[in-house]
């Protein structure tokens, strides 16, 4: 396997991810879509820290799921009282922002 | 001696600023006192300084501070106070004095008592510092100051539209002289890389003559503005419309004579490049027979004394320019006495006449206000030249310098200028105070002015009497600093038969119009002649510039609004801020709130800029 490959499956996984946020409309596949991208430079780095014999790129990737498990946690807490006072997840029902 | 000298500089700025803070308020009779107690204060300070000079031959330099010191730049606030510095200092300071005290009984009833008190002893701070400056920087600073000063002044009744006229065309006259001076002081810099009157007179033979000729030039285009040459002079007549004691301290004694006060400052430039003088010399003997030929038939009483004031400065800048620059101090000091005092006779007479200008209104005064008329009399013969009053002497000088110079025609045309100024100032005399009564008692019910009004008269005429008498002791004095003149060409009997003949045609002048204007004057026909009319509108020259310059300019300003200002910078100023309103409207969909468009919009814009690296970096 050259690094190559699995620098073609990082950019694969994240562009699932990318039109993951764009098409869906749930918000919690929203968060699915958001992990899989953040997960797809997770293994980018791995691979790059692997191939070039330095740590630091697997030290980030920890970092990355650290802070996106921390994100998923306050994501789904708000998530989750925002059903309880709507009703309903559906991204084009929060409209908030209109200017 | 450097407390002196900033008492002599300071005590009528702090006048100007007590009165000021009273400027708003009604006549308190305490700013007119307090501002002239603070000149008398800086008049004895400069006698002192005077005299402390005259025994001991030092020469006071003080460092107030650095002012400007960038690089190779090191300009100093800084005075020097030296013989010829301090002979000005005395005239500004004794005049201004006289004339604060006067001014007390002039602007009784004005509203704007204090006001005037502020700008006037700001004046004489400005006119101080102009004479008393060691380098040209500062002086500058004084030059704008009195300018400044000189147009608030003329300006001083401004709901009048023709003060404010004249204010403004005063400042705007001077405006061309200054950008003079200026070049003036940046080719100075340029070459030699001082400003300081001690290191640029010191280095100033160093320089090609073709750079000195170009530097006195400019340095005289800032004296012409100053000193109303032509065709600079026009303001100085319209200056007039201020009140009369100003008239007498600005526009007669002090501020029109800087002009002067920097050529002879700047002789060591001057002796360099005598074609340079000659050619001030031959401006300043036609400026003196064309104001004095303005002056025969004017009938404003206060037009003729200002273009007398012209004509003899005039005289200054002959004595000046042939290379006689003590002569030309000695005359600016004696006619700042006679002709300070004149003015401040004309602002007696019209008080006492109701603001009457017209002279051929006035006649027969003499009875009602006799100590005006003798020391306006008395100030007319000093004027005129007559033995042994101030003007004999100094007149006298320049004439024989003129000759001295081998330069008959200057000669020429000065002796018929006496004879011409003797005519003048005694038809204004003879109209005003003697001959018959051109008004009636019920219209005017004139009356001598305060009797401390005269008593501030009393020194200048005094002084206008005898300062001719101190001739000698006064070139003995000044020359240490100026290069020492003699009319060496001329022998003995021959300088005394000059003094007779310019004697005699003064006498004439005055014999003439004693005569004539005690039998009424002349015929009316002689108005209705050419030159009757082309001396009355001052040789159509106020006409010839605003047909050639203002109108025009007037009209290109118009043109310049509505073409250029209008369609062009308003109309592209508009359109960009238009284009961005627009623009603005366009983007607004953008924020409709939809989160998923956002993303979208994000996911976009993340895609817009990987291309943008991509391409940039394969360029």
């Amino acid at each position: 396997m050259t690094l190559n490959a699995y620098l073609i499956l990082s950019t694969i996984l994240f562009c699932i991810g990318l039109i993951g946020v764009i098409r869906r409309k749930n918000v919690l596949m929203l968060f699915f879509s958001t992990e899989i991208m953040l997960n797809a430079v997770n293994v980018g780095f791995a691979a790059i820290s692997k191939f070039h014999g330095d740590l630091t790129g697997q030290m980030f990737a920890f970092f990355i799921i650290a802070v996106a498990a921390s994100e998923v946690a306050i994501g789904l807490g708000l998530l989750i009282l925002w059903y309880k006072r709507t009703g309903s997840i559906n991204l084009d029902d929060i409209a908030g922002m209109k200017g | 001696m450097e407390k002196y000298i900033y008492i002599a500089l300071f005590a009528p700025l702090v006048g100007s600023l007590v009165a000021a803070l009273f400027s708003m308020q009604a006549k308190t009779l305490f700013t007119g006192w307090f501002t002239s107690f603070m000149l008398a204060v800086s008049m004895y300070a400069s006698l002192y300084l005077l005299y402390f000079v005259y025994t001991t031959d030092l020469t006071f330099h003080a460092n107030l501070f650095d002012w400007i010191v960038i690089g190779n730049l090191n300009i100093p606030f800084g005075f020097v106070v030296d013989e010829v510095s301090v002979v000005m200092m005395c005239v500004v300071t004794v005049v201004s004095t006289m004339v604060h005290i006067h001014s007390i009984g002039y602007m009784e009833h004005d509203i704007g008592f204090n006001r005037y008190f502020s700008y006037l002893s700001a004046f004489v701070f400005s006119m101080l510092v102009l004479v008393m400056s060691d380098n040209f920087a500062v002086l500058f600073i004084g030059w704008e100051g009195v300018g400044v000063c000189s147009w608030l002044l003329i300006g001083f009744w401004y709901h009048k539209e023709s003060a404010t006229w004249a204010a403004n065309e005063a400042f705007i006259m001077n405006r061309i002289g200054d950008l003079g001076l200026l070049l003036g002081m940046f080719v100075i810099y340029w070459n030699i890389g001082s400003l300081q009157y001690e290191i640029v007179f010191a280095q100033i033979s160093t320089l090609e003559n073709s750079t000195l000729v170009w530097i006195g030039a400019l340095l005289f285009l800032g004296a012409m503005g100053k000193s109303a040459q032509f065709p600079l002079h026009t303001w100085l007549a319209d200056a007039m419309e201020g009140p009369t004691p100003v008239s007498a301290l600005i526009h007669a004694a002090t501020m029109v004579t800087a002009g002067v006060y920097l050529v002879v400052r700047s002789n060591e430039l001057y002796t360099l490049i005598p074609e340079v003088g000659y050619a001030i010399a031959a401006l300043g003997a036609f400026v003196a027979i064309f104001a004095a030929s303005m002056a025969l038939v004017n009938n404003d009483m206060k037009r003729i004394i200002a273009y007398s004031t012209l004509s003899q400065l005039g005289y200054m800048f002959v004595a000046a320019g042939l290379g006689a620059y003590w002569v030309a101090l000695f005359h600016l000091a004696a006619h700042a006495f006679f002709k300070s005092v004149l003015f401040l006779g004309a602002g007696n007479v019209m008080h006492a006449m109701d603001d009457e200008l017209d002279i051929r209104k006035m006649g027969g005064l003499h009875n009602k206000m006799k100590a005006t008329s003798i020391i306006m009399t008395i100030a007319s013969l000093a004027l005129a030249g007559i033995f042994p009053l101030a003007g004999f002497f100094s007149k006298d000088k320049i004439l024989e310098a003129a000759f001295n110079a081998d330069a008959l025609v200057l000669w020429v045309i000065l002796w018929i200028t006496a004879g011409l100024t003797a005519f003048y100032s005694f038809r204004l005399v003879m109209k005003i105070f003697f001959g018959k009564q051109n008004y009636s008692n019920e219209e005017h019910h004139p009356h001598e002015a305060k009797n401390f009004v005269i008593a501030a008269m009393i020194p200048l005429a005094v002084l206008a009497v005898i300062a001719g008498w101190f001739e000698h002791s006064f070139v003995e004095f000044v020359t240490k600093v100026l290069p020492h003149w003699e009319p060496e060409h001329i022998k003995h009997s021959t300088s005394w038969i000059l003094i007779l003949v310019t004697s005699a045609v003064a006498i004439f002048g005055i014999l003439v119009a004693v005569f004539k204007y005690k039998n009424g004057g002349f015929s009316n026909s002689w108005e209705n002649t050419a030159i009757y009319k082309l001396l009355s509108n001052q040789y159509f020259i106020p006409r010839f510039y605003e047909v050639a310059i203002s109108k025009p300019y007037h009209k290109f300003s118009v043109w310049a609004w509505k073409t250029i200002e209008i369609k062009l910078i308003d109309a592209s100023i508009d359109g960009l801020a238009h284009f961005v309103n627009k623009l603005g409207v366009k983007a607004r969909p953008i924020q409709s709130g939809n989160l998923s468009s956002s993303l979208r919009l994000m996911a976009l814009g993340l895609i817009t800029g990987l291309i943008f690296a991509l391409v940039l970096s394969v360029l």
